[in-house]
């Protein structure tokens, strides 16, 4: 399910797990739990980033005249 | 009737010069005119007239703002001037005090430009309340520029290399033109139609005609008509636009438009480091925790078990075990003694323990009586012996009798007394 986060989800329930986990007196269950939670998001966070590759893409005239279509941009 | 006013030269110049001053609208003014007679005295102020077909203007510009003028004009120009009105008491002249010149055309581009800031900013338009924040991590960023031009690849490689996590949109546009506002304003609304998180409206450096499409009225409405956030970034640092005034941010270039819409990668990998160690310190804290606590319960446990009372007992239960049995030796050996005293005593009144001595059980052989006294036996009768090991027949002699006399019986019985 973390697959499927953006980053900014990711990044910010990542700042949320760390502030968790740093409360006074967790079950041990729960802080195990916050943990694992914490190193999968941050995980998938530097994933995001590493694999990134900007996708510029640009507006064209539809054919039927009407709005915009969204190609690739090709730089000439 | 009104009366004369008495004036002497100085006095009047200077009522003069205080008439002047003291109007408004002579106090900030454009002329609009053909310049003639510059020149530039070794004083470094600037003197010339102004002229038109049917009239002429003194005018003065000092040195400070002389100095800061880009363009110098030629004999001839058509040029704006701004400045005051005053009076020159020493010659009686009244003249244009100038500290700004521009090129005719470009000043009244100046003039359309302040005019429509001041009508924009009066309707509201540029006001700090209607200022959006931007986007923290946006993830689709229109760009509305030619794609051309070298802002879109200065903008491209900002994003690349910060955080290229976006989907950039690009909307083409003419940048400069007659086309080119409505074109922007098209592609303004196509991004906004498409939805993305923030708009970049950005254009490279240019003359201050090529960056006029910029101080478009129908392009600064669009920018603040704009669903999404927008940073406008046209020209260099200098350059200010209409649409500048109407975005949600101005950046001083298209690179720090570019700049402004996303975070930066270096930054966000250092925050995600931090987070990874603050983890980790959490989670070592929480087990320490856990650890402490683990051991309170250990030592409160050992406080309260019952194994502590158990062997308090089981040292109690061992004293009296030791205690018992040595209780119970004692009275073993005790009753040990006893009994074998008691069964020396039975060996001494055993009487064949007597007989063993040598004495003799004596019975009548006709009644079985046993024989206690001389009297009981008489010459004749037969009598049975029971000796140690076993029995005969006698029979009492004739022989001389005697009884025992009381000291013989006494001794006896004090022999007997010891054997006890």
């Amino acid at each position: 399910m973390t697959d499927e986060l953006s980053f900014e989800e990711a990044f910010e329930e990542l700042q949320k797990t760390v502030a968790q986990l740093e409360e006074d007196d967790l079950p041990l269950e729960k802080a195990l739990d916050l943990f694992e939670r914490g190193t999968t998001l941050a995980q998938r966070c530097e994933t995001l980033l590493d694999e990134a590759e900007l996708r510029v893409k640009q507006l064209v005239p539809a054919d039927d005249g009407d709005g915009y279509d969204v190609t690739p941009f090709e730089e000439r | 009737m009104t009366e004369s006013v008495f004036f002497s030269v100085s006095q009047l110049n200077r009522h003069v010069r205080g008439l002047l001053e003291a109007d408004s609208s002579l106090r900030d003014c454009w002329v609009e005119g053909e310049v003639s007679n510059y020149s530039q005295a070794a004083s470094g102020h600037v003197y010339f007239t102004l002229k038109d077909e049917s009239a002429r203007l003194s005018c003065v510009m000092w040195r400070s703002n002389a100095e800061r003028q880009t363009y110098t004009p030629d004999h001839g120009d058509a040029v704006l001037c701004h400045g005051h009105v005053s009076v020159y008491e020493a010659q009686g002249r009244y003249q244009l005090y100038v500290n700004e010149v521009q090129p005719a055309g470009r000043g009244v581009l100046h003039l359309e430009f302040e005019a429509l800031k001041k009508k924009l900013a009066a309707e509201g338009l540029f006001d700090d309340e209607r200022k959006r924040p931007l986007p923290a991590y946006a993830r689709r960023i229109g760009v509305v520029t030619s794609p051309q031009a070298a802002a879109l690849r200065d903008v491209c490689n900002v994003l690349a290399r910060r955080y290229a996590l976006p989907d950039v949109i690009l909307a083409p546009t003419l940048v400069q033109g007659d086309e080119a506002p409505a074109q922007i304003v098209a592609a303004l609304e196509a991004v906004n139609q498409l939805g993305v998180d923030v708009v970049i409206l950005t254009r490279g450096g240019g003359s201050l005609e090529e960056l006029w499409a910029f101080n478009d009225e129908r392009v600064a409405r669009a920018v603040a008509a704009s669903q999404a956030p927008v940073v406008c970034g046209v020209g260099h640092e200098t350059d200010y636009t209409i649409a500048d005034f109407a975005a949600d941010v101005r950046a001083p270039t298209p690179s720090a438009a570019a700049e402004l819409v996303v975070p930066d990668q270096a930054e966000l990998r250092h925050t995600l480091r931090s987070l990874r160690m603050r983890l980790l310190a959490g989670i070592d804290q929480q087990l320490d925790a856990k650890d402490r606590q683990v051991e309170r319960q250990r030592q409160a446990l050992a406080r309260h078990s019952p194994a502590r009372t158990v062997n308090e007992y089981r040292q109690r239960v061992d004293g009296f075990a030791r205690t018992s049995r040595r209780v119970v030796i004692h009275r073993l050996a005790l009753a040990r003694e006893q009994l074998k005293s008691r069964v020396t005593q039975l060996h001494a009144l055993d009487p064949k323990a007597t007989l063993a001595r040598g004495y003799a059980i004596v019975s009548r052989l006709d009644d079985g009586r046993t024989v206690t006294s001389v009297r009981h036996a008489h010459p004749g009768d037969a009598l049975w012996v029971q000796v140690k090991d076993g029995t005969f027949e006698s029979v009492v002699g004739r022989g001389k009798r005697r009884r025992a006399t009381d000291t013989d019986r006494s001794a006896g019985a004090d022999q007997l007394g010891l054997e006890l």
